[in-house]
């Protein structure tokens, strides 16, 4: 490949693609919908947000990197008990048969429930918005690294198993120096699955619970009529979407070379 | 009493209704610092004989003692090298051999313990390769390495599950060169399991060599009187060395005749009577479709290898 064909293939072909996307919309925003507002004018009301990203007028007239790092916080936090929870489950399920048998169809029942079904339960059981949203996080996020962490541990050859029952390793050094390591590519494309339905339900979460944050944003600007800011909101959160993806990826990769 | 002793030992695998029998009626023993040689065909049972004197898995009828005491778990005691090296790939040359040793000595120190690794490093001759992943070695190296993780382990006896039948001649010759004179020096007792009768003879004090499964067993031990140090370029020529080959081959090829003539196989023929093209397809009376015959014939075959 020469260099030409390189610098056709990653800039210029999607540059053309999100130009063509952006035509489509400035046409539609005049002529069929004329409630979508047009590009130029989503960019002229919200040049505040993205020029002075961090700045604070007031509880939900904020920048839009301080309204992504509100909800970038709370994903952190969801998608930690997310891991915390979901990794030990998911070595359970490939070490044991009889806990498959329990609670796998449980998994199957409560995986496919969406964030929006989680939520008001969330709130029934801790009464405040933030651990209700950090409860819908966790309770969705889980699911992918529950299932892929229980493949990857199925997944370990007999070999490495033979090596551990031949030193007669202890039941914490087999986890440690062997169940762990042989999984944990696996495990990580576990996380990064999960890093994505975190994101998707994160936006859920604070549209119900109004906190200050991108979604929660969204949902007020939709109330107080400002059509801008919700296409500004959206682009945000693919965006960041989709650098954690690129991120998690960057780490699995590391991962998969051993 | 023999130091490694197995008393009519078999094993099978599978449910009742259709279990196939691997190994029938095995008995063997070995004295320490005995080196001696299985030899048999890929898929008689020659693994499943190893993972039985290691442990990994327990026989269905008779006893396996080790120094008088009954083998029922797998433990350091008995060094065991695989035939695919089951090195742990995320830990580097080093890290795999010290994994062994700080498993068995415990209580030794720490410096202790790494001067004790390095010496097994050392010996398989990979010192340049000590901080490379198994990923990074080629196929010998990893087998030297799977050899230096047992021996590091200082077994009461080592057993080499076709250590070399993954690797190419010219490696396959340094090895076997490394792997007798590793014995010479530390005269371990060995119990090697490989197809190749040169390597056995080459190698061994005892060739034994394992009949054609199903029900394989142990045909009668052969000494290797050759004196030590075998020369691999003349022993070929030694009338000894053609004498021993010519009796294990010859017991293996008559085992194999054998249970080739015994099998019993239930045939199905094939089960779908065809399509009859030659009548034509019309919208109103649709060909006659393929059909299942059901029908199983049973008949005695010989299946040639």
């Amino acid at each position: 490949m020469n260099k030409t064909t390189f610098k056709l293939d990653w800039l210029i072909l999607p540059l053309l693609g999100m130009m063509f996307v952006a035509l489509a919309w400035s046409f539609t925003s005049s002529t069929l919908t004329k409630g979508l507002p047009s590009p130029s004018k989503t960019w002229s009301q919200s040049k505040l947000y993205i020029e002075k990203p961090f700045e604070k007028r007031g509880e939900m007239d904020q920048g839009i990197l301080r309204f992504t790092w509100y909800s970038l916080v709370l994903v952190a936090k969801g998608y930690s008990i997310a891991l915390l929870i979901g990794t030990p489950i998911g070595f359970l399920l490939g070490l044991s048969k009889m806990f498959t048998k329990a609670i796998d169809p449980l998994i199957q029942i409560l995986r496919p429930v969406s964030p929006l079904a989680w939520l008001p339960l969330g709130l029934v059981l801790f009464q405040k918005p933030e651990p209700s949203a950090l409860f819908t996080i966790a309770v969705c996020a889980m699911w992918p690294t529950v299932l892929n962490t229980a493949v990857g541990v199925r997944a370990i050859p007999q070999d490495f198993l033979n090596v551990a029952k031949v030193l007669k390793l202890s039941r914490t050094k087999t986890l440690f120096k062997v169940l762990i390591p042989a999984t944990l590519p696996y495990m990580f494309t576990g996380f990064r699955l999960s890093l994505g339905i975190a994101w998707l339900v994160i936006v859920a979460a604070e549209m119900l619970t109004g906190a200050p944050g991108v979604g929660g944003f969204l949902w007020q600007e939709y109330n107080s009529l400002i059509y801008e800011h919700i296409i500004l909101c959206i682009l945000t959160i693919g965006i960041v979407g989709f650098a954690l993806d690129r991120l998690m990826s960057l780490v699995e990769m590391r991962f998969k070379t051993i | 009493m023999a130091f490694l002793e197995l008393k009519n030992v078999s094993k099978g695998f599978g449910p009742k209704t259709s279990r196939s029998e691997i190994l029938s009626d095995i008995n063997l023993q070995i004295e320490k610092g005995e080196f001696v040689t299985i030899v048999g065909y890929s898929g008689a049972g020659k693994t499943t004989l190893i993972s039985l004197i290691a442990g990994l898995i327990g026989p269905d009828a008779g006893t396996i003692t080790l120094n008088d005491l009954e083998i029922t778990a797998p433990g350091p005691d008995r060094g065991i090298v695989f035939q695919n090296y089951s090195l742990l790939p995320w830990l580097t040359v080093y890290e795999n051999i010290y994994l062994a040793v700080d498993q068995v000595f415990k209580n030794w120190a720490p410096a202790k313990k790494a001067l004790h690794t390095e010496k097994y490093i050392e010996m398989v001759n990979l010192t340049p390769a000590r901080e490379k992943r198994p990923s990074e070695l080629s196929g010998g190296m990893r087998q030297r390495v799977s050899v230096a993780r047992a021996l590091s382990m200082d077994p009461q006896i080592l057993l080499l599950d076709e250590p070399l039948s993954a690797l190419d001649a010219l490696t396959r010759a340094t090895l076997q060169d490394e792997i007798n004179r590793i014995w010479e020096n530390d005269q371990k007792t060995v119990v090697l399991i490989t197809n190749d009768v040169d390597e056995g003879i080459l190698l061994s004090d005892r060739i034994i060599p394992l009949s054609a499964g199903p029900d394989a067993t142990l045909g009668p031990s052969i000494p290797v009187n050759i004196p030590r140090p075998r020369d691999r370029k003349s022993i070929n020529h030694d009338p000894r060395f053609k004498e021993i080959r010519a009796t294990v081959v010859d017991y293996l090829l008559k085992s194999n005749a054998r249970s080739r003539s015994a099998v019993t196989r239930t045939l199905s023929l094939p089960d779908i009577e065809p399509e009859d093209l030659s009548v034509p397809r019309n919208w109103y009376s649709p060909r006659k479709q393929p059909i299942r015959k059901r029908e199983i014939k049973k008949e005695t075959v010989e299946i040639s290898s």
